[in-house]
């Protein structure tokens, strides 16, 4: 990769991250690649999902800035959505069913008639093997299956980009491994970019190209690059017992 | 230790003195969860009694079994004491005892706890004002927040969720007839009951149209609706989006291009601002309907001279001015109602508390803005 050549699709600059009275992560500096499969790690708690939002617009950084393609995300409700998002909850709206709730961005931001809409709601519910489903309200699904509903709205307008809460937590072994084939396939076939946060090494190991590791206490990014080669040759023990499922080196 | 006739204990505390300087608890036998009630107690009361500076060692090494949540309990008295500034640690445990105490973090330093000063009740009062001069400025910058949004869709109507408008309209409307018309009934009914024991004194009975007529339309029409449909749609309103926020539904309609301000907020109170005057319009309705019960069955009127008297002292404009007080006051429901339901955090708890405070702070301003209104009017001279 050439970095002149290629400008990065999400940039990060000196970003911190929290509220008045807790800092997460602060001068965290990053980029995503297009094309990538990007990774966020951490322990429980540490802040990825806050990065998550903070990557997003939705929580607003305490310093630094974000740019996703050169633009800095101010107020994201204006406008087609530029990205697709799937939060860790699922946060399907439990008022519509599933088939609404994926051909809601669709009516809003397509021309696209009815048939047309419900097509592609079809085929984005059968992209997470969940045919079938468009008639269900999310309180009738189970925690797996409203993950995979709310990835297959995120992936309603074909975004070139999508971020991932934690996509396969919750989710049988199986149907996780079906899942980081979806998004290797997504990946290679369609070129999506994927920032993805998640605990699971298999995943990680699976999918993953890239990735950074934060770190709750020293509020910093305490890793970052090839997961294989932090496996295999990072010094630092946070590092190593994590990749290793180890408790060696923890308090 | 089989039932409670058997008070026979499986363990004892036993303060004994150390050295010169301190003292120490001598523990006995099993120490098990069962007994944990009686345990805490016994301790407690020693633990009290321990003055800073000293110590308060407790002696394990007669100790069979300590479980996990007895152990628990000693270690947060230990932990206690050392923050008093006694000096206390286990002592004697043997090898496996000493496990659980590190389990349950009873070896490590507990650092003297430095004494924050009570915030007197100036300082209390002082923080209360604040915080509600905190929510007013919040709810004043969402209904700037809304005016600006308002004019956008002047400009592009469609992007608001009209879908979203009859239905609720439906609800806050069409649902709330009866309770409408039952209450508002009642007020004029009740209201007028006691005007007519006053009225009847002086030979006013005719009076009575006067009295319902214009305190129904001017007042209580627009403000008893208000109460009924703040209570019903601007709860519910509430509960429903601090549970969408609470849910992260809100952010991920915002990621999909929805503001929440047009997706959710605008439907809403556009169909209270619907509603209310219709439903106002009812209730001045029943409850001159009421009054008119009290006139002829013990005021000797018949209805056609309640209704002649009624035109007479009702105008117009008194019923306008209530519908458009009713106006404000949807307006009032639907923005704090609104305001706080996204303003929710933290889980099933927080709904509920926005739940609460939405319904009190809409109610203190439609009171407030009642008021404001007849203060106005009257100097006016409307
Ligand atoms: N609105 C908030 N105000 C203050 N603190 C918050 C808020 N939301 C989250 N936190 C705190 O920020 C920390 C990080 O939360 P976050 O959800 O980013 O963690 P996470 O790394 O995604 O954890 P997990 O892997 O369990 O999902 C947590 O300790 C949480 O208590
Ligand atoms: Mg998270």
């Amino acid at each position: 990769m050439n970095p002149p050549l290629d400008p990065p699709l999400i940039q990060v600059t000196d970003l911190s991250i929290g509220w008045d009275d807790v800092i997460l992560q602060q001068h965290a500096n990053f980029q995503v690649a297009r094309g990538d499969v990007f990774v966020i790690l951490g322990s429980s708690g540490c802040g990825k999902s806050t990065m998550l939002r903070a990557l997003i617009g939705l929580e607003r950084p305490l310093a630094g800035e974000v740019s996703i393609e050169g633009a800095v995300s101010t107020r994201i409700e204006t406008g087609a959505p530029p990205f697709g998002v799937m939060f860790q909850s699922g946060a399907l709206l439990g008022s519509m069913t599933v088939g609404e709730n994926i051909a809601l961005p669709l009516q809003e931001w397509t021309q696209l008639p009815p048939p047309a809409i419900f097509a592609i709601v079809q085929a984005r519910l059968r992209l997470v093997g969940m045919q079938g489903s468009e008639d269900k309200l999310p309180s009738e699904l189970s925690g797996g299956m409203r993950k995979r509903a709310a990835i297959a709205r995120a992936m309603a307008l074909e975004p070139s980009l999508v971020f991932l809460d934690e996509p396969s937590a919750g989710l049988d072994p199986v149907s996780a491994a079906m899942l980081d084939e979806l998004i290797l396939t997504l990946n290679t076939k369609l070129g999506l970019t994927l920032v993805v946060v998640t605990h699971d090494l298999d995943s990680i190991f699976k999918i993953a190209k890239h990735c950074i590791m934060l770190d709750r206490d020293s509020m910093s990014i305490i890793a970052s690059g090839d997961p294989r080669a932090l496996r295999d040759s990072s010094s630092d023990p946070r590092v190593h017992d994590f990749f290793n499922r180890s408790t060696a080196h923890a308090p | 230790m089989l039932t409670a006739t058997h008070p026979e204990r499986s363990f004892s505390v036993e303060p004994t003195a150390s050295d010169p300087s301190g003292q120490q608890l001598r523990l006995h036998g099993s120490l098990l969860f069962p007994d944990a009630a009686t345990i805490w107690s016994e301790l407690r009361t020693h633990v009290d009694l321990a003055a800073r500076g000293g110590t308060l060692h407790l002696e394990m090494s007669d100790v069979q079994r300590v479980d996990g949540g007895v152990m628990a309990l000693l270690a947060h008295l230990r932990a206690e004491l050392q923050q008093r500034g006694v000096q206390s640690e286990f002592v004697g445990a043997a090898a496996a005892l000493q496990e659980i105490i590190h389990l349950y973090r009873g070896d490590v330093v507990v650092g003297e706890r430095k004494r924050r000063k009570a915030r007197g009740t100036l300082d209390q009062l002082g923080n209360a004002t604040l915080a509600l001069l905190h929510e007013a400025q919040a709810v004043l910058a969402f209904l700037g927040e809304m005016v600006i949004a308002a004019i956008g869709v002047l400009r592009a109507p469609r992007s608001v969720n009209w879908k979203e408008l009859t239905p609720t309209m439906e609800r806050s409307g069409a649902d709330a007839v009866p309770i409408v018309l039952l209450i508002n009934f009642l007020v004029g009914m009740v209201m007028a009951f006691q005007a007519a024991v006053q009225l009847k004194q002086f030979g006013a009975n005719i009076f009575v149209a006067d009295l319902i007529g214009i305190s129904m339309t001017r007042e209580l029409g627009p403000l008893m609706t208000a109460i009924v449909i703040c209570g019903r749609s601007g709860a519910a309103f509430a509960a429903e989006l601090g549970s969408m926020k609470v849910n992260e539904e809100i952010d991920a309609l915002r990621t999909m291009g929805f503001g929440p301000m047009r997706f959710l907020v605008m439907p809403r109170t556009l169909a209270l601002l619907l509603v209310m005057p219709v439903l106002t319009l009812l209730a001045d309705f029943v409850g001159v309907l009421g009054g008119l019960v009290v006139g002829l069955s013990s005021l000797d009127l018949t209805s056609s001279i309640y209704f002649t008297e009624l035109q007479k002292a009702v105008s117009l404009w008194d019923v306008y001015s209530g519908l458009l007080k009713s106006m404000v006051f949807a307006l009032a429901i639907g923005l704090i109602a609104c305001q706080q339901g996204l303003a929710t955090a933290g889980g099933a708890e927080g709904v509920g508390r926005r739940t609460t405070s939405s319904v009190v702070i809409t109610l203190f301003t439609l009171i407030l803005i009642d008021a404001t209104f007849t203060v106005l009017l009257r100097a006016l001279d409307l």
